[in-house]
């Protein structure tokens, strides 16, 4: 019965050992339910003043593509965007915009005023395209590959680090890989 | 300047917990009497210093000091003044900062009250006291400094967060860390006991009144958080079972263990190594709580500042506290010999199934709040653990124990009559099942399990008033010496049936509202009526008023019971200028049977509104239940046996005399 | 990201439109979904009520969609009202939802291969724990008493006293 006297504390390493690695992890990070799907049935109209609307046909075409979801009201979106804009003159992937839950008149001004990096532009007034992509809040950009499939999800603001470490390889890695 | 004071203060309490660590349990071990006469003034001190540091930190926030960057973090000179105390509080800094005050504060305390102990003891006791707070203390220097100042004192400050400035909110953390700093006094008496080697009855009865307050603080502000969420929070929820309120139950289930446990060592001289462990894990419990709210590893309304920094931190020290006490108690648990034998019936037996159910309770609720963390660091999945599994886990817990709680009392020592036991419960039975058969009748809606609840805790009250009774053998002799035998009880007594029956009141309250809520949610228009239970509101007007720092929509509602008016509520959703967050004032008619609770939401922009309204049956019996556990335990508290203590052990006195002469 | 130092009080507010990391709450003058309104049909609005307490408020912290003011969470009302009133059944809605933003969402997590401990572990620990009690107290009779030194006169005529007191001084601690 001697042992049972150490239970206790083996236990109790072993639980400060799961919340030592507990510290390192993001709780409020959800994966998406989305990975490897192909996306979702959509079709929405361009943002104001803007002619190219975004549907399902346009993702699963053959390319590789990313799409970006961002508003007006959203001030990370603003930290982020100089980023979209370096993606759109390097030309080497097409990035597409759902505006999520905004106004017409403020897309269309902050597009205007800030640049638009998009090749198309969706807007989903009322959210629930983003529910169907799963979306949780703003910003978020989705990886699409060749087949229409939705191959990686970032929650939150865009950084260098991330666009170039993780993103721009796996999208070069999916235009490599054929039909 | 007074910041610096501050600071250098919690400089000095460092040195002087040093000392207070090191002297005193060093010179109880070698028998070096100055040594162990340092617990006492070196504890003085400590709490001295730590309380000038604290009314350093006051008066910044009083005279609005946004130099000091918690001042300007957390305040702002436009808020009311009791706020801006309790603002002290309402932050990470300050918050660490009350901690150690009550740390030490109970030190001084046990330094001052403590008389009756053994010094050797006593300055053990005070030594590892001393142990904690240098871990405290250290965490507070180095990251968590509330007197940092900056280089550039914004004109004003930052923290006018509205839903702060509301009392029972600003009241509810003193409360609760009275409770998880208490607790540490019966870690501290254990661990002592455990470097002497000895549990004996003696410190059974010294530990209980430290543990008792400690216990009656943490249920009070477990409840005012509770009471604070209905009338605040927009939907009538009182208990949600996130992380942080788990955090803050689990020390109370493992209290409620602790002192039950902590009788039958005192009375029968066994249980002593479950009584030692009870005493480690509910304060470890209380310091992996502090973890969880400030280390950012489980997401929750509740929770500081996310710094996995600081939650490095707070990680180390628990590690080396909680798991160093296990250590010991792993090395000297098994020297621990117990006395007294029982059989399985007997009120030893149905205490043992009280610490039993108890510890298995707050097991599965450490299970359910932490397994999202295991999960995600074992496999990277990411579940969420809600309500659902904690009510169906937990509850089917809980039954037997409450159903135990009537009948535990009335059996006696060594071998209890279950069967007499059962007997003597037949009126509760009755009453249980009158209740049942009522609430039944009466009743059209809410699960089969409402009226078993509601059985559970009539018996529970019954139970409880029958014991008392036949200890005073009321109804069996003659009143006055009833009479005599009320005064001649122990207060204990009185304060255990007090307790019971608030636990009892807290059932029937909890069922009530959980099974019987009646909801009513629409889109009304200023003229139109709807009903909701016996109440028909009508809706008179809605228009936008003025407050001190808000502007608030009101809608005004003129309640009737058929046909006859009541009463005019006025529920109220809040801007606050300064946030871009509004608060739901409900208004809440409050009745012994139940509430009222109605919500005014936002317009549709078509003249009408978003309405709420609630019945919400007996729900404030689960606070005047816990009030009238609370007053139970503080009659407990106040038995003359616990004040006048045990009488020291003659040979520890003997030894030291000897000693010293 | 911000550091939650402006949240960085007790109570981080439900009445909050779910802050994460991520953005603040739209404006009031965004268009907004339909403001979510019972549905007609009682008994649907009942089933609608019981999914909506079991369906997490991914913006907020620990809240079911019930509980929540953030836009998100009424926006998943209102679905799962249309839903309901398209003639889903309660599996079909829920599982519309989960589809899109995986088990996270459930407030009562699956019970599947990754959850066993979770939801087996509270009988596990009662049975382990009783059946750890059940041991000792088998240990504990097996102890041979020791045969008690008889008393003398003076220890007997104290013995009765005693026994003569605890009757009426028994009591809890």
């Amino acid at each position: 019965m001697r042992l049972g006297y150490a239970i206790p504390v083996v236990v109790f390493f072993a639980l400060a050992v799961a919340l030592y690695v507990g510290l390192g992890l993001k709780p409020r990070d959800i994966p998406s339910a989305l990975i490897d799907k192909p996306v979702p049935t959509f079709d929405l109209a361009a943002v104001k003043g803007r002619d190219m609307g975004l549907k399902t046909a346009d993702l699963n075409n053959g390319e590789v593509a990313l799409v970006n979801v961002f508003a007006s009201w959203c001030g990370p979106c603003r930290v982020e965007h100089p980023l979209w804009m370096d993606v759109q003159a390097a030309g080497k992937v097409p990035l597409h915009g759902i505006n999520y839950k905004d106004d017409p008149d403020n897309a269309a001004k902050w597009l205007d005023r800030f640049g638009d990096p998009y090749t198309r532009t969706g807007a989903d007034r009322n959210g629930r395209v983003g529910i169907d992509w799963g979306v949780y809040g703003v910003p978020e950009t989705f990886v699409i590959d060749r087949q229409g499939r939705i191959r990686y999800k970032h929650v939150g603001v865009m950084t260098r680090d991330i666009l170039d470490g993780r993103i721009l390889p796996l999208v070069r890695q999916l235009q490599e890989q054929k039909q | 300047m007074i910041a610096e004071v501050g600071h250098f203060a919690l400089v000095l309490a460092l040195v002087l917990a040093i000392v207070q660590s090191t002297l005193p349990i060093i010179g109880a071990h070698r028998n070096i009497a100055p040594w162990i006469a340092v617990a006492r003034p070196a504890a003085f001190g400590q709490f001295t210093f730590i309380a000038i540091a604290f009314a350093a930190l006051t008066y910044a926030f009083i005279v609005s000091d946004f130099s000091v960057a918690t001042v300007a973090r957390n305040s702002h000179s436009a808020k009311p003044l009791i706020y801006k105390i309790s603002g002290v509080w309402g932050n990470h800094e300050g918050s660490m900062l009350l901690w150690i005050l009550i740390l030490s504060l109970f030190g001084a305390a046990v330094a001052l009250f403590g008389n009756n102990l053994p010094p050797r003891l006593r300055a053990r006791v005070l030594s590892v006291q001393g142990m904690i707070g240098i871990g405290f203390l250290l965490f507070v220097l180095l990251t968590s400094n509330p007197f940092e100042r900056l280089a550039n004192p914004p004109v004003d400050g930052n923290g006018l967060n509205p839903l702060l400035q509301d009392f029972g909110l600003a009241v509810h953390p003193p409360f609760l860390y009275l409770g998880y700093v208490g607790f540490s006094m019966a870690f501290s008496f254990a661990i002592a006991a455990l470097l002497e080697g000895r549990v004996d009855p003696a410190w059974a009865r010294w530990v209980r009144p430290w543990t008792l307050a400690a216990w009656c603080f943490l249920t009070v502000g477990i409840a005012l958080g509770s009471w604070w969420a209905y009338y605040e929070l927009g939907w009538g929820g009182w208990w949600f079972w996130d992380p942080v309120e788990n955090a803050s139950f689990m020390p109370w289930l493992l209290g409620t263990a602790l002192l039950h446990s902590a009788i039958v060592v005192e009375k029968r001289d066994t249980l002593k190594a479950w009584t030692i462990l009870l005493a480690i894990l509910t304060f470890s419990l209380s310091l992996l709580g502090t973890f969880i709210v400030r280390s950012g590893v489980l997401t929750s309304v509740h929770a500081f500042a996310t710094d996995p920094e600081r939650g490095v931190f707070i990680l180390a020290f628990l590690a080396f506290t909680v798991g160093g006490s296990l250590l010991l108690f792993a090395w000297r648990g098994p020297s621990l010999k117990g006395g007294g034998l029982f059989a399985p019936v007997s009120r030893e037996g149905a205490l043992v199934l009280n610490n039993l159910l108890l510890t298995t309770a707050c097991a599965t609720v450490l299970l359910g709040t932490l397994y999202p963390l295991f999960l995600d660091a074992l496999t990277g999945e990411k579940v969420s653990v809600g309500p659902p599994f904690f009510n169906s886990t937990f509850v089917p817990l809980m039954v037997p124990l409450l159903v135990a709680v009537a009948i535990g009392p009335m059996m006696a020592w060594k071998r209890g009559d279950l069967a007499g036991a059962i007997g003597r419960m037949k009126f509760g039975f009755f009453a249980a099942a009158a209740i049942a058969f009522v609430t039944w009748y009466q009743t059209t809606d809410g699960p089969v399990l409402a009226v078993f609840g509601m059985a559970v805790g009539v018996w529970l009250v019954a139970g409880s008033i029958i014991e008392w009774a036949g200890r005073i053998k009321l109804f069996s002799i003659n009143p006055a010496d009833s009479w005599r035998r009320l005064r001649g009880l122990p207060r204990a007594a009185h304060g255990m049936a007090l307790a019971h029956i608030g636990v009892g009141l807290v059932v029937m309250g909890i069922t009530g509202v959980q099974s019987w809520t009646v909801e009513n949610a629409r889109v009304m228009r200023p003229g139109e009526t709807i009903s909701i239970g016996n109440y028909d509101l009508t809706f008179k007007n809605a228009g936008t008023i003025q407050g001190p720092n808000y502007s608030a929509l009101r809608g005004i509602f003129d309640v009737s019971i058929d046909g006859d008016h009541v009463t005019t509520m006025a529920p109220e959703t809040r801007s606050y200028p300064t946030s871009t967050m509004t608060t739901t004032e409900a208004a809440i008619r409050p009745t012994i049977v139940g509430d009222l609770y109605a919500v005014i939401g936002e317009p549709d922009g078509k003249g009408g509104y978003a309405t709420r309204f609630y019945v919400k049956p007996l729900v404030h019996w689960i606070w005047f239940g816990a009030f009238v556990m609370v007053i139970g335990g503080l009659i407990s508290l106040s038995d003359r046996r616990h004040r006048v203590g045990a009488p020291a052990r003659r040979t520890a006195n003997k030894t030291l005399a000897e000693a010293s002469a | 990201m911000t550091r939650a130092r402006a949240l960085k009080s007790l109570m981080i507010a439900f009445a909050v439109f779910g802050f994460l990391c991520l953005a603040p709450g739209a404006p009031t003058s965004v268009a907004q979904s339909t403001i979510d309104v019972p549905l007609e049909d009682v008994t649907k609005e009942h089933r609608a009520k019981a999914l909506f307490k079991i369906l997490r408020c991914l913006v907020c912290q620990n809240q079911s969609i019930d509980d929540s003011n953030a836009d998100l969470a009424r926006d998943l009302r209102v679905l799962v009202r249309q839903r309901i009133a398209a003639g889903d059944s309660d599996e079909q809605a829920v599982g519309y939802i989960v589809d899109r933003y995986g088990d996270w969402v459930l407030l009562e997590p699956p019970f599947k291969r990754a959850t066993l401990i979770l939801w087996l572990g509270p009988l596990a620990i009662l049975i382990l724990a009783v059946g750890g009690i059940a041991l000792r107290f088998r240990r504990r009779t097996v102890e041979v008493p020791v045969a008690p030194v008889p008393l003398d006169a003076d220890e007997s005529r104290r013995l009765a006293e005693l026994l003569d007191d605890t009757d009426t001084k028994d009591g809890p601690g």
